[in-house]
């Protein structure tokens, strides 16, 4: 997993509620058996007009957003499905951040797994870089080490992160590698419970 | 010891370690696999030479591909066909068993947990499905989890979590009996939002959870995501016990009453205190239907959908416009005004042999709507088969109702059961998100017997009044 310390980049604003993964990307881009090449599928109905011509409006086909890498959005961001193409799709168009006031907890979970930070901030700070970020060009620069987005005017805005989500993001560590880590302490805990619990362990046989 | 509640019994009972932030190495007990969010997750275990840690802890089945209609026939979409495929390798490779597209006890994976025996009181159990939050009416920690974290358990039978809040939902009253499980639960996500369980795990109490059946129990946690709490549960009792006895999976003999004596000191205890507690009055509970593109977006069939102008904040009423104009409604149009063109009855939801029989009940005799398309979808083909028995399909298919095969279907369109540009669908499933039955698609969610009734008038009816 790519490590996250500090991203400097550019801001695009997505100004709507309970965005859900089903439109972050939609079901038929999820019979793939990869993790890559999911752009095509990022905001698939959305990029689109009734008519099936792409949607000029939306921000994603704007050609000002083109080399956008921090997306700024509204609460409850990824609720719904668990699907993490949802990431996957964000991390392939290129976005290394999502800024909220809220995430969904799948959602949230699943951004760490892929090297993408998201970032809860209050609502009236959200508002006040969804304001600065419809200035064209606008970038914010998000820094995990000292917690802070910081706008282009220098308000730095803190954000909370639990500490061992944010190390492991800081250095890129494989997640289940740490987890073996313990591989006694889940072998001890396995014999404890298969004394305690056994109707636990009665595995399936192929 | 202090009082506890069910869901801290469980996650105490799960701590393999703990971080100095709090962080826990938690143990799952199961894992249920489909094959639209393992392949990643099997191909990086291969990538890194990892092996399952219990491979007898984890049961696979395809439900989100798979057709409805003859099996036989294969699955037309070669993309499709890979993806199942894929999962049948790795299960081979990795040895999990799978119950396999013709596999009569295939079926959606929330379905055939419970069905099997696989699921039990006190257990973790995860899914990469969000909807896994279903197999809590058990009086289990089911949650749903990405990929990454369905590699992390198939290696290490454990995942790193921070520990959530509890969320007491109690209802108390008396519920009408033209209301069901699912009406409980879309009015409990309208009065506490899509994200008013986000960060909790809820638990659900009062006279009328204890009086719902397991199924019943299943479609209520089953939405529990819809109200952004990645797990619901109930206390299992004697009717959990009675549901898991003599199941394929579940314990026999001595193990099974051993198993039963500690299923009993589950419940929460007198005096344990939750981080929040909501109530609700089950006889102000009406037959609900979504008018918009997110479950929150509810009301009783005796209502009228909303005004945008009447919303006190413009957040609410942006999203309101946005969510008519997508659904093609009128503010302040009676919900019985509302025509459909398809009616869904099926997914992990409402799909169980209970559902099949109560929305036959109200089938028995009618006919589906000159212009209406109509099909049940049930969870598993050991409950079409067991519907079959009792003679169910039939009532529905000369009510005029298609009968399919077993599988997810039309709740999320991943297969050929899709819902074209401008339809209206009744469906009992559980997310009517923007195109989530199919681009344009616009999906009102209702339970079973509404659904009936829907696809008979051809528009909604307040069951209550329908005979």
């Amino acid at each position: 997993m790519q490590p996250f310390t500090t991203h400097t980049g550019l801001v695009a604003p997505l100004d709507r509620v309970n965005v859900d993964t089903d439109q972050i990307i939609p079901k038929q881009f999820l019979k793939t058996i990869k993790r890559t090449g999911l752009r095509e599928g990022l905001f698939y109905d959305w990029r689109k007009r009734k008519d099936g011509s792409q949607d000029p409006d939306f921000f994603l086909n704007q050609p000002r957003y083109k080399h956008a890498s921090i997306l700024l959005t509204r609460d409850n961001f990824g609720c719904g499905s668990s699907r993490e193409h949802a990431p996957w799709a964000l991390l392939d168009q290129g976005f290394r951040s999502v800024i909220a006031p809220s995430f969904a907890d799948i959602f949230y979970n699943n951004c760490f797994q892929n090297g993408i930070l998201p970032v809860v901030l209050k609502a009236d700070e959200v508002q006040a870089l969804f304001k600065g970020a419809s200035r064209e060009g606008c970038q914010l620069t998000v820094d995990l080490a000292a917690q802070t987005v910081t706008a282009p005017d220098g308000t730095a805005y803190r954000f909370d992160i639990d500490p061992l989500r944010k190390d492991c993001l800081y250095k890129g560590l494989d997640a289940i590698g740490l987890s073996l880590q313990h591989a006694s302490a889940i072998a001890a805990y396995e014999k404890r419970r298969l004394s305690d619990a056994p109707w636990l362990f009665t595995d399936l046989a192929r | 010891m202090a009082a506890q509640t069910l869901f801290e019994k469980i996650w105490d009972a799960h701590i393999v370690h703990t971080e100095p932030d709090g962080t826990t190495l938690l143990y799952v007990d199961r894992q249920l696999v489909h094959e639209v969010t393992s392949p990643q997750a099997f191909e990086s275990l291969k990538l890194a030479g990892r092996k399952p840690r219990r491979p007898g802890a984890t049961l696979a089945v395809p439900d989100h591909n798979v057709p409805t209609t003859d099996r036989k026939l294969g699955i037309a979409d070669p993309v499709s066909a890979k993806q199942i495929q894929t999962l049948e390798e790795n299960c081979r490779d990795f040895g999990i068993t799978i119950f396999g597209m013709n596999d009569t006890r295939q079926g959606i994976v929330h379905v055939i947990g419970p069905e099997q025996g696989f699921t039990l009181p006190g257990m973790t159990i995860v899914c990469g499905d969000s909807h896994t939050s279903t197999h809590g009416a058990f009086g289990a920690l089911a949650f749903g989890i990405g990929t990454s974290e369905v590699e992390h358990v198939l290696a290490t039978q454990c995942l790193i979590q921070t520990r959530p809040r509890t969320m007491e939902i109690r209802v108390d009253g008396k519920l009408s009996d033209r209301c069901s499980a699912k009406d409980v639960i879309l009015a409990i996500i309208g009065r506490i939002g899509t994200a008013g369980g986000t960060g909790y795990v809820i638990e659900y109490t009062g006279s009328v959870i204890r009086g719902l059946t397991m199924e019943g129990r299943m479609t209520l946690c089953n939405m529990s995501i819809e109200a952004g709490a990645r797990a619901g549960m109930v206390a299992p009792d004697e009717k959990t016990a009675a549901y898991i006895k003599g199941r394929p999976m579940a314990p026999a003999g001595d193990l099974f009453d051993r198993a039963v004596k500690a299923w009993r000191d589950l419940p929460t205890d007198p005096g344990a205190k939750y981080d929040l507690t909501v109530e609700l009055n089950a006889e102000q509970i009406a037959p609900q239907v979504t008018w918009g593109t997110s479950p929150g977006m509810v009301t009783g069939v005796d209502g009228k959908v909303p005004d945008p102008k009447a919303m006190p904040d413009e957040k609410s009423r942006k999203a309101t416009e946005r969510a008519l104009e997508y659904m093609g409604l009128t503010p302040n149009t009676p919900m019985t005004q509302i025509n459909i063109d398809k009616v869904f009855i099926g997914s992990c939801t409402n799909s169980r042999i209970e559902d099949l029989r109560l929305a036959a009940s109200f089938a028995k005799g009618k006919q589906v709507a000159k212009n209406v398309h109509a099909m049940v979808v049930p969870g598993s083909g050991l409950v079409k088969h067991q519907a079959e028995q009792e003679g169910l399909d039939k009532i529905f298919r000369d009510a005029g109702f298609e009968w399919r095969e077993a599988g997810c279907s039309m709740c999320l369109a991943m297969n050929a059961d899709v819902l074209q540009p401008g339809e209206r669908c009744a469906s009992t499933s559980n997310r009517n998100f923007e195109g989530r039955q199919g681009a344009g698609g616009r999906t009102h969610l209702v339970s079973p017997i509404m659904a009936v009734a829907a696809a008979v008038e051809g528009h909604f009816v307040d069951i209550r009044n329908w005979n």
